[in-house]
């Protein structure tokens, strides 16, 4: 078999980013041609890495290079397996996707803002991102991750300005300390059993752990991705860091930024750790679980468009979850072929999820951008002036409801699958768990639906709620290039499902064993079969032609008989009342107030209603409505932490003396205890 | 492909024809429940010609969402009834979606129907689609519990699968993960046909409607689609939980005597599930819209007790 140039292609991707990189920055005094190099060389460095990732999934082995760097430990080793390719192409897809939106989208920073940091930290980010994911070598692996963090960070408080930014990144920063500080500690867990920080070296020597390291380092490993990956309870930073972003930075953040954490997961724990106990695994899908259930409901109380959707992600994330700790148990309970289609299930929805997120959060920027508003109470109607923009998000909002015939039903449906027969394979009252967790499933995919009515409805159906919205203007055509291209994606995957599984089979290979793509398709590639021999099947393209063939009666009917009176448009028919306005419409918080009543217990809502009077009470002049829900997270579990935290600093300030003798003094002593520790035998 | 045609064409003609009349009976029953006379039994269909002949006003308002509803309604329910067997264990389209894709197309629907009812701008709309999409996804996991318990039986999702599993212990329903199961359907089943004590699907007023609300707007031939495809999704319903617990009758081919002798059989059992939810609703007061949550917690609990049994019995 030839060799197709995987490494040449990545390394040009990789160049590309870095000389984008280096000229936005040197080219910052001339705004249009920086925007243009800034934007051009993301798309070109996206193209390669998109072509480096098609190359190596068809290639079918591992693509390994090493250049020893001459620090102990440290070597720029890479490792282009198809973990690795399947991530570089779900980056490369949105990275793409990105660049051409922001072509248009970076024009309204030209003389307000410094577009060449701005095009320095995104290819930074889209670099850092490339490396994560190819990375064979721990320490590289954590440099990309910390560079990864800093340049989201700096991206995450580009509208420095605003107080609520500069608090979001701060919170955003701390976490991703938080999270470096764990993974550090799980390396060099697994660096000292080793002896190497060779990724592969790892793998051979986890027959080495004992259960005891085996779950330290997995508890480590769980709360590091765990907390870049945004699932409950570590969520907190996640819908403060990504709506306060730009746009086009948001959906790279919900889209690919939160899946590094996924990346890791699927990396360390199915390769790096052995055969992990059944209970990682059930702890992953019960995680999973909660963060897919919670995500959503809290998303729902949400009237900013941009935090109602990093909240999807948490719920999304769930969703991937569920799936890849569905594949962890199954691997132990010795069934390979289950857990080798729980996890295409997973990855499927990562790379799904990753697609109609970025679409989602370039839609919602689009809106920002032409009506200057997140609140979707402020906005409404805005279909008419934008159509593209809307159809864009309505496929995005259909897809990510899971429904048919698009591409996040199919991941969702092998997810049912998976969990469905899991309650086959594992013993006792854990089995109990897999159908459960299909239940809160259903309820996840059915709120989402609930949110994703209220977001399409209230922010581009009906009248317009404010003046902005009534002077919206359409997205620049490069955006709504961006977000076709990703529209086109979800409708590919979704009715295509059927072609794109068979791409998984070198990665559940290398993972778990088993190829299954072909397992998953039946009948001429029609078919999706979960894989068992009278297990379910579905078919989103059949279902999709025979949607449009049942139009043909429909339209039949329709035409047929109502000729006689011609279809007119008249003002709404409102029971009877007249003068309807944008006042009598619903509102997002009026539309999940039915939710909000029945999950009070969760959300602890709070109102206040003011009237304001002129003389008799009857007749007030002003009502003002305020109401919120209680942030539990925040309140209950991070508020006492970080008293006690700041308790504890209060304490430490003792040694703090402020003396130059007693700084020395401490110096001396580590370097002492170092020596003493460091030269031992 | 021929004959995957002639048989979708088959039953998709006995949806369109059942559905209505379906309808019809059970408010002929209703009313007799009620001593009152009702209507015709054929009154439904005749409120869809009469409805196909009229003309219809667009909202000033309204998008194109307002116009490509009513199709979508449709066009999922009617795809959605050639999924499940009816009358032979071997349903038209059940190699291209079984059970969850049901479930999901017919989510599919209700989602645009959402949209259609907030479209308009009108405050009753609204009030539609958010009851409609809080109730639906409340019953939601009750409803996947109860599936899955069946399904869990024959390790399929496969309608005709499962089907056919049953038809090989018809005597199954008699065990108690099947009737802990029955129960909790029976209640999502009144959820999601929007039947008291959940929705009234006779009122029009606006304090207590749900569906009726939702399609405030509509008038003439879209309002024709969209009733018709409310009438064929309580059928589909129906006979999924028919079809499921009790197999009866089912034939194993598409042979002309199989054929029709499965169509008596189907025809019984459908009017006695009708006559059960008739008993059920004139019995029966509407609930609160916010003790609804309680009835379906109740379905939860039948379902997840299904479930526990199944490995307990």
């Amino acid at each position: 078999m030839n060799t197709l140039p995987v490494a040449a292609t990545f390394t040009l991707s990789v160049a590309l980013y870095s000389v984008g990189a280096l000229v936005s920055l040197a080219s910052w005094r001339k705004p249009a041609l920086c925007r243009h190099i800034c934007c051009g060389t993301a798309l070109a460095g996206a193209i390669f890495g998109g072509l480096a990732a098609v190359f190596g999934i068809l290639q079918g082995t591992a693509v390994r290079w090493s250049i020893s760097s001459g620090i102990p430990l440290f070597a720029y080793s890479f490792d282009y397996d198809a973990l690795a390719g399947f991530f570089n192409l779900t980056l490369a897809i949105l990275a793409g996707a990105v660049s051409i939106y922001s072509f248009s989208y970076l024009k309204e920073f030209e003389g307000k803002r410094n577009i060449g940091f701005f095009g320095f930290l995104f290819h930074l980010l889209l670099l850092s991102l490339t490396i994560v994911f190819t990375a064979a070598n721990a320490l590289l692996f954590l440099i990309a991750w910390e560079v990864m963090a800093l340049a989201a960070y700096g991206l995450v408080t580009f509208y420095h300005e605003d107080r609520e930014t500069r608090r979001a990144g701060l919170l955003y920063i701390v976490m991703a300390h938080i999270d470096a500080g764990c993974l550090l500690l799980g390396f060099a867990l697994l660096m000292q059993v080793s002896g190497s920080a060779d990724f592969a070296q790892f793998r051979t020597a986890a027959v080495h752990l004992s259960s005891s390291q085996q779950a330290i380092a997995f508890v480590l490993f769980f709360l590091g991705f765990g907390i870049k990956a945004g699932v409950i309870p570590f969520h907190i930073w996640l819908p403060a860091a990504h709506p306060v972003a730009p746009s086009n930075i948001s959906s790279l953040l919900s889209g690919i930024v939160l899946k590094a954490g996924i990346y890791g997961m699927a990396r360390i724990f199915l390769e790096g750790l052995g055969v992990l106990p059944s209970w990682a695994g059930l702890l992953v899908l019960i995680v999973g679980v909660g963060s897919a259930v919670l995500g959503v409901l809290y998303a729902l109380m949400e009237h900013d468009l941009k935090r109602l959707l990093a909240y999807h992600s948490i719920e999304n994330i769930g969703i991937i979850l569920i799936g890849l700790g569905a594949a962890l148990v199954f691997r132990v309970a010795g069934h390979p072929q289950l857990a080798a289609v729980a996890l295409i299930a997973a990855l499927f929805h990562t790379l799904n999820h990753a697609i109609f997120k970025c679409l989602l959060f370039l839609g919602a920027g689009s809106v920002l951008h032409s009506t200057g508003s997140r609140n979707m109470e402020e906005l409404g109607g805005l279909i008419r002036p934008m159509p593209v923009t809307a159809f864009c998000f309505l496929i995005g909002a259909v897809a990510i409801s899971g429904l048919p015939p698009l591409n996040g039903f199919v991941s969702e449906w092998l997810t049912y699958q998976s969990l469905l027969a899991g309650f086959g394979v594992t013993g006792g009252l854990t089995r109990i768990l897999f159908p459960l967790a299909g239940s809160m499933l259903a309820l996840t995919g059915a709120l989402a639906a609930a949110c994703f009515v209220k977001a399409f409805a209230i922010t581009f159906l009906a009248l317009p709620r404010s003046a902005e919205s009534r002077s919206a203007h359409e997205a620049p055509r490069s955006m709504r290039i961006g977000m076709g291209c990703l529209t086109g994606a979800c409708l590919v995957l979704g009715l295509g499902a059927t072609w794109f599984v068979p791409v998984f089979d070198a990665l559940t290979e290398q993972l778990l064993g088993p190829r299954v793509g072909t397992n998953l398709i039946t009948a001429h590639r029609w078919v999706l079969s979960a894989g068992t021999p009278h297990g379910g099947l579905v078919s989103t393209s059949v279902i999709a032609i025979a949607l449009l063939l049942l139009l043909i009666p429909a339209v039949l009917l329709v035409s047929s008989a109502g000729r006689r009176f011609a279809r007119r448009r008249g003002p709404a028919w409102d029971c009877g009342l007249p003068g309807l306005s944008e006042h009598n419409e619903y509102t997002a918080t009026g539309f999940s107030k039915a939710l909000r009543m029945i999950f009070s217990v969760l959300y602890q809502p709070r109102r206040e209603i003011q009237t304001v009077f002129d003389v008799s009470p009857y007749f007030p002049k002003a009502i003002r409505f305020e109401s919120e829900i209680e942030p539990t997270f925040e309140k209950r579990l991070y508020a006492p932490l970080k008293d006690l935290l700041l308790r504890f600093a209060t304490r430490m300030r003792a040694i703090q003396a402020g003396s130059i003798h007693a700084y020395l003094a401490y110096i001396f002593v580590t370097l002492v205890l170092l020596l003493l520790f460091g030269v031992r035998p | 492909m021929i004959g995957l045609i002639a048989k979708a064409g088959l039953q998709l003609v006995l949806v369109l024809l059942v559905a209505p009349l379906l309808s019809g009976i059970m408010k002929t029953m209703k009313a007799r429940l009620q001593t009152r006379r009702g209507p015709n039994v054929l009154q439904s269909y005749q409120d869809i010609l009469k409805l196909l002949r009229k003309g219809m006003v667009i909202p000033e308002t309204a998008s194109w969402i307002f116009s490509v509803t009513p199709y979508v309604v449709f066009v999922t329910a009617a795809l959605v009834g050639l999924m499940i067997p009816m009358t032979a264990t071997d349903a038209p389209l059940s190699l291209f979606g079984g059970v969850l894709a049901v479930v999901y197309l017919l989510a599919l629907g209700r989602f645009f129907l959402a949209l259609g009812g907030l479209d308009a701008g009108s405050s009753f709309g609204g009030l539609g689609s958010s009851r409609e999409m809080t109730i639906s996804a409340i019953a939601e996991p009750a409803m996947m519990l109860a599936i899955f318990t069946v399904a869990l039986a024959a390790s399929s999702t496969n309608l005709s699968e499962m089907a056919k599993v049953a038809v090989s212990q018809s005597w199954k329903f008699l065990a108690p993960s099947q009737m802990l199961a029955f129960a909790a359907l029976f209640i999502v089943l009144i959820a999601e046909t929007g039947r008291i004590p959940v929705d009234n699907p006779a009122t029009h007023l606006e304090l207590t409607m749900i569906h009726e609300a939702m399609i405030l707007e509509y008038s003439g031939p879209y309002l024709a689609l969209i009733e018709y495809g409310a009438s064929i999704k309580q059928l589909v319903l129906m006979t999924l939980v028919v079809n499921t617990f009790f197999p009866f009758g089912l034939s194993s081919d598409w042979t002309l005597r199989g054929l029709t002798l499965g169509l008596v059989f189907y025809l019984i059992k459908m009017l006695l599930l009708a006559c059960l939810i008739v008993m059920v609703e004139t019995t029966n007061a509407k609930l609160r819209l916010f003790r609804v949550p309680e009835l379906l917690m109740v379905s939860f609990i039948f379902g997840a007790l299904a479930l526990i049994s199944t490995f307990l019995f």
